[in-house]
């Protein structure tokens, strides 16, 4: 695992690691760089989908329960009035539309990453405490076909990296 | 930047939304020693215990109420609405600027929410629940308020979908759990941060419980983002559709002075005007308590006064709306509840309330008053009481007296109508204080990304890349500020 003081540095190594061909790379920031998911090979999430999926579950049960609970399981006559009065379920829909997508969106984005998460090898470097502050960090992992002890480690040495460590398991 | 500004640069007029001289590391400590600070302050200690004998007073109110009904409140017949909706619309109002900043900002790539957004969101969840304290005992039985929800029971009884006060349960319930949700994501890398600058093992394992493991991994972040700006996207129309149901609540009913198109705009208006009052009620001393001038500067305040300037007047085109409706629709009842309006008995109200959220506000046209920070202050106590008497001239004055005079009568407040509506300001106050002491109360890591430091700068990557600039000149941060 490699550790870089300024966030150009870590992009710009991200891409190079790329590059090389290694393709089971990790990077850490302290804040969202767009540029440093893109270096390493990540394009798309699905959380956009997710959230799609569970906004139309919600609305679509939403309107199911106050039909069924209005016309079916519980029907009250008022002067005759229909009993599936739709614009009058439109406030309820939407709001279980709104109530189901945030929860796709927030559940969806934490399942998605593995969290919650409270060990991972990443924490044993002492280093990586500044990950959430002031330090970046690329990580090959051991698994990458390319991987091997010696040759990665000159090879993350020689992007620039302040300082390049090992990560237990 | 070290290489100061360059020639053609176009120089921004405006006051930064950023103080100058800070870099990653001087955010973190500056924001994260609030809550690592050993102690307390006097004027925390001070302030806390205030607002906690108000939130215990609340408490008290509440039992008697429970114990004894709620005929212990002035309402009658017919003003069956009182103290209870006009705090309820209120609170619910106020939470509105939270998500507005949070939300509707972000789309709208207004970078300066950055530094108030989590305060906000964090007043916008207190409000909510204040808010929500008043329906729940005005059912008068608070313990059958599951009744209010959809739930299979052996009666085999349902609710009425068709009501706006069922509509209301929904979008007040589901604005309360997304906004926690909004906070809680934007606040979990923050937590990270607290957990990895924490200095004992205590605070490591709380910080490290909330944190949920966060690692700052760029894929994560990725997901983060876009979940981030997909809970905003979902939010904005949430945050316009609660309090137009809210404004349902009045609309579908029949009664003068509630049955008028006008009201979902309206009282949109009118939340995110008195939600960003309170913002700077609260922002504007704790700013200066905790020196956080450099996160919440001028260019924020001056923002928000305009912001208000703007609803305040769709606010009062409200008014001026509803006196036209009441004039043009030739209708006796609609004339006589205008009439009753501005000089009933309760005529007196109408007035303070033009005042405090009419003419004082027009204030703010004035540069001199946006850039003076008691002034502004006064302003915001003005429209804060405003708001609070529109919702009394709404709701009171139209109910006192409606269609018919032999059923006309007067509303009267008792103690325990005030002691609950202190009691909730006290309540509030009681969940910021601890907010700000114990929970980063400006996001961390979005006031890096505002960082200049924090740009990538894509010449420099295209020549890291290529090998022709040696890396390790890059000027590595100054430490300690």
């Amino acid at each position: 695992m490699a550790e870089f003081d300024d966030p150009s540095a870590v992009v710009a190594a991200a891409r190079q690691t790329y590059e090389a061909g290694y393709r089971r790379i990790n990077a850490y920031s302290p804040y969202p760089i767009e540029e440093l998911s893109e270096a390493i090979g990540y394009h798309k999430n699905l959380v956009p989908l997710t959230v799609l999926v569970c906004g139309i579950l919600g609305g679509l049960g939403g309107l199911a329960l106050q039909i069924w609970t209005s016309a079916i399981a519980y029907p009250i006559n008022i002067g005759g009035r229909p009993l599936i009065s739709i614009p009058a379920f439109i406030p309820v829909t939407f709001e279980c539309t709104v109530l189901l997508a945030a929860f796709g969106a927030f559940l969806g984005n934490l399942l998605m990453s593995g969290l919650p998460r409270p060990y991972h090898p990443v924490f044993n470097v002492p280093a990586f405490s500044r990950a959430s502050q002031d330090r970046f960090f690329l990580c090959v992992k051991a698994d990458d076909p390319k991987f091997n002890v010696t040759g990665t480690r000159a090879f993350l040495a020689g992007l620039g990296a302040k300082e390049v460590s090992d990560v237990e398991q | 930047m070290a290489d100061g500004i360059q020639k053609h640069e176009y120089v921004d007029p405006r006051p930064p939304v950023l103080g100058p001289g800070h870099d990653l590391r001087s955010v973190t400590s500056k924001i994260a020693d609030i809550v690592f600070m050993r102690g307390f302050q006097k004027g925390w200690v001070f302030g806390f215990a205030v607002a906690f004998l108000g939130a215990l007073m609340l408490f008290n109110t509440i039992a008697y109420l429970v114990l004894k009904g709620i005929g212990i409140w002035g309402n009658n017949i017919p003003v069956g609405w009182a103290f209870d909706i006009i705090n309820f619309v209120w609170w619910i109002g106020i939470g509105h600027a939270g998500t507005l900043i949070s939300a509707i900002l972000l789309l709208l790539r207004q970078s300066w929410r950055n530094s108030i957004n989590r305060f906000a969101e964090a007043m916008t969840l207190f409000a909510v629940a204040c808010a929500g304290l008043f329906p729940a005992l005005h059912t008068g039985r608070p313990w059958m308020d599951y009744y209010l929800f959809p739930l299979p029971n052996t009666m085999g009884m349902w609710p009425n979908f068709r009501s706006p006060l069922m509509w209301d349960v929904f979008a007040v319930s589901t604005y309360a759990t997304v906004s926690a949700l909004f906070w809680f994501l934007g606040l979990v890398p923050d937590f990270a941060t607290m957990r990895d600058t924490a200095k004992h093992k205590w605070q490591k394992v709380i910080f490290g419980m909330l944190s949920m493991g966060w690692r700052g991994d760029a894929r994560h972040w990725s997901r983060y983002e876009t979940a981030y700006l997909l809970l905003a996207g979902l939010s904005t129309p949430l945050v316009l559709s609660v309090h137009t149901i809210v404004s349902f609540d009045f609309s579908i009913g029949i009664v003068p002075g509630w049955h008028a198109t006008i009201f979902p705009p309206y009282f949109v208006a009118g939340a995110v005007y008195a939600g960003f009052a309170m913002v700077l009620t609260i922002g504007i001393p704790v700013r200066k308590f905790y020196h956080l001038e450099d996160f919440i500067t001028v260019r924020h305040i001056r923002n928000m006064c305009k912001v208000m300037l703007t609803t305040g007047l769709i606010v009062c085109y409200g008014y001026a709306l509803e006196a036209f409706f009441g004039w043009y629709s030739g209708n006796t009842y609609e004339l006589f509840m205008m009439k009753n309006r501005m000089f009933g008995p309760y005529g007196y109200m109408y007035w303070l309330l033009i005042l405090c959220n009419f003419l004082v506000p027009q204030l703010l046209w004035f540069k001199k008053m946006r850039d003076s920070l008691f002034w502004i202050f006064v302003v915001c106590m003005f429209i804060n009481v405003g708001m609070w008497l529109e919702r009394f001239v709404i709701i009171v004055m139209s109910l006192n007296r409606d269609f018919l005079p032999s059923s006309w009568r007067m509303y009267r407040p008792t103690v325990f109508d005030f002691s609950m509506f202190f009691g909730t300001i006290g309540f509030f106050l009681t969940l910021m204080f601890l907010f700000i002491r114990f929970v980063p109360m400006i996001p961390i890591f979005e006031i890096k990304v505002m960082l200049p430091e924090a740009k990538v700068d894509e010449h420099k990557v295209e020549e890291l890349t290529k090998g022709k600039a040696p890396v390790g000149v890059t000027p590595v941060p100054q430490f300690g500020d």
